[in-house]
């Protein structure tokens, strides 16, 4: 079977994605064992479907909602990616003036730092006391909890250039915004990558404890209704949905990263 | 295409007792560099030869303008430095070539930000990548290259923009003895065509007296110049050269020079 797959698709692609499947083989065997024996269970057990339903009834109520699901679901996405854009557009700018500027390295980081220990989850009642019920409460949330880690990676990412690659750029004549769009920024790039995807997924947990606090829509308002309905199916299609949401976003960056970063894939695959 | 040029290129460096100290993490001072002097002539090759941690990295790290001079003066073409030496190629100890630019584009680095004329200066970049035996690589990230082809490339660089001087930190030290020794004829071509004042660090006392027309030995602790030695060997010189009488008189000398410093010791 594989001889003959070989023979009539030896296309670079198709060789690719059979590597990756033979790759995570393991994975994907586990995780179909897991619902499996989910499924089992369940229906072994008798399991009340208020109390745990089996992944076909999940699957059941998704197809019957999908158009409640999708309208949530787009909620959420919004507010995590304007919290997240936030983050992106505001965190970078300001790691630059930390690495920069005296005043925000000597003051301003050192606060971000201390201030980061807050949980930033226990700000969302006060913001939505400030924000009200709309979008913005969730939206700061969001930007709260992925603000972090971007700036922090994209100052560190900013400062791991080699005192020699400052050197060579100064030998040459090159200015200070030269030395930065030339050396600083892409030498930060595989780090700030790192940040992003560290962030959008706290993106989305920032959302959805937003949604939980008060809100009129979104897939954390959708599963405070499941919850008071005894809609558990529901509850847990709402959980499939965010992390279908979460791990699309994160590849999304990831694939970004590949594609602008074609050469730190190196590192990773000289260990693969 | 380039005709070879008979004109002398290189600039020539004064230094002036020149001392440096570095602060050290805890903030005590380093002596780095005692009263150095050393005048270098346009177009001249020096080797600086001398035990690790004597201060050779610091006195280039000084004449490129880098970093400044505790007390003392540095001149390059007559002028005191100001800054970074804008006419100086650097080879760095470690290769620092960036990850994310090919091969090619890191030769073109100082064509770019000088904004030279990038058409002569590609065909100038393959030529010379060619010239270190790294033809068809132009296009590779420096991650899919050795650490010997790594350290070429830079040499590479700071070649291409034509300096007047170029300045090189050990920069075959991570090669094996074979490329090494053809390093050492390929740079000595180059250098008999461009004739740049060159500045190359070493801690091979053969390598110093093969490429150079004066070898400067340096004493350890605070690092100065122990002894300047003239060698007066006909070009070009390659591995014949190692077996003639005044080769090995010269390596020879400068040996009982770090035997006599306590440096090196007999068996
Ligand atoms: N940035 C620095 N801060 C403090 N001390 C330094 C610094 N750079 C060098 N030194 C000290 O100055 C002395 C000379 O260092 P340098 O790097 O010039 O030696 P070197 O001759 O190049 O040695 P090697 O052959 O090992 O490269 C050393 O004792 C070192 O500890
Ligand atoms: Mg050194």
């Amino acid at each position: 079977m594989a001889d003959v797959l070989q023979q009539t698709l030896p296309d670079e692609r198709t060789s690719r994605s059979r590597a990756w499947f033979s790759q995570n083989l393991p994975v994907i065997a586990i995780v179909i064992a897991l619902f499996l024996g989910w499924e089992l269970a369940v229906r072994l057990l008798n399991v009340a479907e208020y109390v745990l339903p089996a992944p076909s009834v999940i699957i059941a109520k998704m197809v019957s909602s999908w158009e409640l699901l999708l309208v949530n679901a787009w909620a959420t996405t919004l507010e995590i990616l304007l919290g997240f854009g936030m983050s992106v557009f505001i965190g970078i700018p300001l790691a630059v003036l930390v690495v920069y500027s005296r005043v925000f390295e000597r003051v301003a980081f050192p606060l971000m730092v201390s201030l980061q220990t807050i949980p930033k989850v226990a700000l969302a009642p006060i913001l939505v006391m400030w924000l009200g019920y709309g979008i913005m409460p969730k939206v700061m949330v969001a930007f709260l909890i992925s603000f972090f880690p971007i700036v922090i990676n994209a100052v560190i990412g900013m400062r791991s250039a080699e005192k020699e690659m400052i050197y060579l750029a100064q030998s040459m004549g090159a200015s200070e915004l030269t030395t930065f769009l030339k050396i600083r920024l892409p030498k930060a790039l595989p780090s700030i990558f790192g940040g992003l995807k560290v962030g959008i997924g706290q993106a989305v947990v920032g959302a959805t404890v937003g949604e939980f606090i008060a809100a009129e829509k979104g897939l954390g308002y959708l599963q405070l209704i499941s919850q008071v309905r005894l809609d558990t199916p529901l509850l847990f299609a709402a959980v499939v949905m965010l992390s279908l949401i979460g791990v699309t976003l994160f590849n999304i960056i990831a694939w970004l990263e590949r594609v602008c970063l074609p050469w730190s894939r190196l590192r990773t695959e000289t260990d693969s | 295409m380039n005709a070879p040029q008979p004109s002398i290129r290189g600039v020539s460096i004064d230094v002036r007792g020149v001392t440096k100290r570095y602060k050290s993490a805890r903030g005590e001072p380093i002596q780095a560099l005692e009263l150095v002097d050393l005048d270098i002539a346009p177009g001249e090759f020096i080797s600086i030869v001398g035990p690790s941690g004597c201060g050779k990295s610091t006195l280039m790290m000084l004449v490129s303008g880098l970093i400044p001079v505790s007390s003392g003066e540095i001149r390059v073409d007559g002028k005191p430095i100001f800054g970074a030496v804008k006419q100086a190629g650097i080879v760095f100890q470690r290769d620092v070539l960036l990850d994310w630019r090919s091969v090619l584009d890191n030769v073109m680095l100082p064509v770019e930000i000088k904004k030279l004329d990038p058409k002569t200066h590609l065909v100038k970049a393959r030529q010379l990548l060619a010239s270190v035996g790294l033809a068809g690589f132009e296009d590779k990230y420096p991650g899919e290259l050795s650490g010997g082809m790594r350290q070429r490339a830079s040499i590479c660089r700071a070649l291409v923009q034509n300096p007047g001087l170029l300045l090189m930190d050990e920069p075959f030290g991570a090669l094996d003895a074979l490329t090494r020794e053809q390093m050492n004829v390929d740079l000595q071509r180059i250098w008999m065509q461009e004739r740049n004042t060159v500045v190359f660090i070493t801690h091979s006392i053969e390598e110093a007296v093969l490429l150079a027309d004066r070898v400067v030995v340096m004493s350890a602790r605070p690092g100065r110049i122990a002894d300047v030695l003239e060698i007066d060997m006909p070009r070009p010189r390659g591995s014949h050269s190692r077996s003639d009488p005044a080769f090995l008189h010269h390596v020879e000398k400068i040996r009982r020079h770090f035997m006599a410093l306590g440096i090196l010791s007999e068996a």
